[in-house]
């Protein structure tokens, strides 16, 4: 990907002469709105058009202000559904199978759950619940929620809430380690059991690919595609 | 180029949700326009916030070492082991890349956000203004890597469910891992309460 900059942001009025009155004016959210404000220094810049595979980086901190955004409204749509089917798949078929001189054990992600739960990990099992399925779940209606009235150009009913759900959900998702667990958890009953993967790991194998795309997406460019439904 | 100018002597502070930039305001109860979750130019109590945590999660992590996390259970043996115990097992037991990466995971991860988020705090106490790119590099990395932590949390959960044989063989949670999901959780606060924007608030030289 080729770094992309943004060009500094000039001040609104000149030097330090009460900017806040300049930025007050009416035409005020107008210019806020091509005005970034990087999220780890406070960095101002002036937004501009990103090409295709375009990543802004700050000049002072070095974090990614944006990503050019390269799945459209529909795209996007397109692959929360497709997650949503993959997601139920990983959550109903049986992730490992383990044998035993004859006996079989196999095990889903609710299984795992419901063991830490009765074998007094409380509180592991609530971890677990919320992190692999509560906000995985919650992110991928609440995205689909609004990307399917995105795609008329208009926010859905709820969107301000929905948009800051998603934002405050997303660090707390962990499909991908729970992944990197199941391998491990394989590796280690390798040695005493006969282990057979279930249909669960490779749907967890490629939800953990679109939960890559995803994190590539910033929700947050909805509010600039979209305009309130009552106008 | 020139070093752009920061939001805060602008007059101006972005929304922390939706990123909207609006005018400065002192007041505590002022919402976005946009998404109208509160406004705030810096996390409230940011610093205070994540020392609360972070030694909170230093606290908890000495149990979560000292206890063992899972009990592997046979007809002839019972076996305790501690994470790095786990970790010491994986690798004799023929995988020494797995061993590595749990490694990874719940040691070193660990004890890096210990050191990184206590060294900017202190560094942000005292409004130092050395290594200020290296610093927010630093906080960056420890937001990437911090919940990857929760491997060996979800390995012993997996093991629990899957092996269940009765008598003949069975793992089970033990209080150790517990503790550890609780560290996890602690430190991911308090690199959230953390508000990397101080770093580059009054620094004393510059």
């Amino acid at each position: 990907m080729r770094p992309a900059r943004h060009a500094p942001f000039t001040p609104i009025c000149d030097h330090t002469e009460r900017p806040v009155a300049a930025f007050d004016r009416l035409d005020g959210m107008q210019r806020a709105r091509n005005l970034i404000v990087c999220e780890h220094c406070d960095s101002v810049y002036r937004r501009r058009h990103l090409a295709r595979g375009e990543v802004a980086d700050c000049v002072v901190c070095g974090a990614v202000l944006e990503r050019h955004q390269w799945l459209g409204v529909d795209a996007q749509f397109a692959l929360i559904f497709a997650a949503l089917i993959v997601f139920v798949i990983a959550n109903v078929s049986p992730i490992v199978t383990l044998g035993l001189s004859g006996m079989k054990a196999a095990t889903t992600l609710w299984g795992a759950v419901i063991a830490m739960w009765n074998d007094g990990a409380q509180i592991v099992a609530f971890l677990s619940a919320m992190t692999l399925f509560f906000f995985p779940l919650g992110q991928i209606l609440i995205f689909g929620w609004v990307l399917w009235f995105a795609r008329k150009g208009i926010r859905a009913p709820g969107f301000p809430l929905a948009m800051s759900a998603l934002v405050r959900v997303k660090p707390w998702s962990m499909i991908e380690v729970f992944m990197l667990g199941t391998l491990v958890a394989v590796v280690k009953a390798h040695t005493y059991f006969d282990v057979v993967p279930g249909p669960g790991i490779w749907a967890f194998g490629f939800l953990t690919l679109l939960v890559t795309v995803f994190s590539s997406l910033d929700p947050r460019e909805l509010w600039d595609m979209t305009a309130e439904a009552k106008a | 180029m020139s070093t752009p100018p920061r939001a805060i002597d602008l007059g101006m502070m972005a929304c922390h949700v939706c990123r909207q930039v609006t005018a400065y305001t002192e007041d505590r109860h002022a919402h976005c326009p946009r998404c109208g979750n509160t406004l705030h130019a810096r996390k409230h109590a940011s610093v205070s916030r994540a020392w609360a945590l972070l030694v909170a999660a230093a606290i908890f992590y000495i149990p979560a070492n000292v206890f063992p996390i899972m009990r592997t259970q046979s007809i002839s043996s019972k076996d305790d082991n501690t994470i790095l115990s786990g970790i010491l097992e994986l690798w004799r037991a023929g995988s020494p890349g797995l061993a590595v990466i749990v490694f990874t995971a719940s040691i070193i991860v660990p004890v890096l956000k210990f050191l990184i988020m206590g060294f900017l705090l202190v560094t942000v106490q005292r409004s130092s203004g050395m290594v200020a790119r290296q610093r927010a590099r630093l906080y960056r990395f420890v937001e990437l890597v911090g919940y990857w932590s929760m491997l060996d949390v979800f390995v012993v959960a997996i093991l629990s469910a899957l092996v269940h044989f009765k008598i003949l063989s069975r793992v089970e949670p033990l209080p150790g891992v517990v503790y550890f999901g609780i560290v996890v959780v602690l430190t991911m606060l308090s690199a959230m309460s953390f508000d990397p924007r101080l770093i580059w608030d009054n620094r004393k030289s510059q």
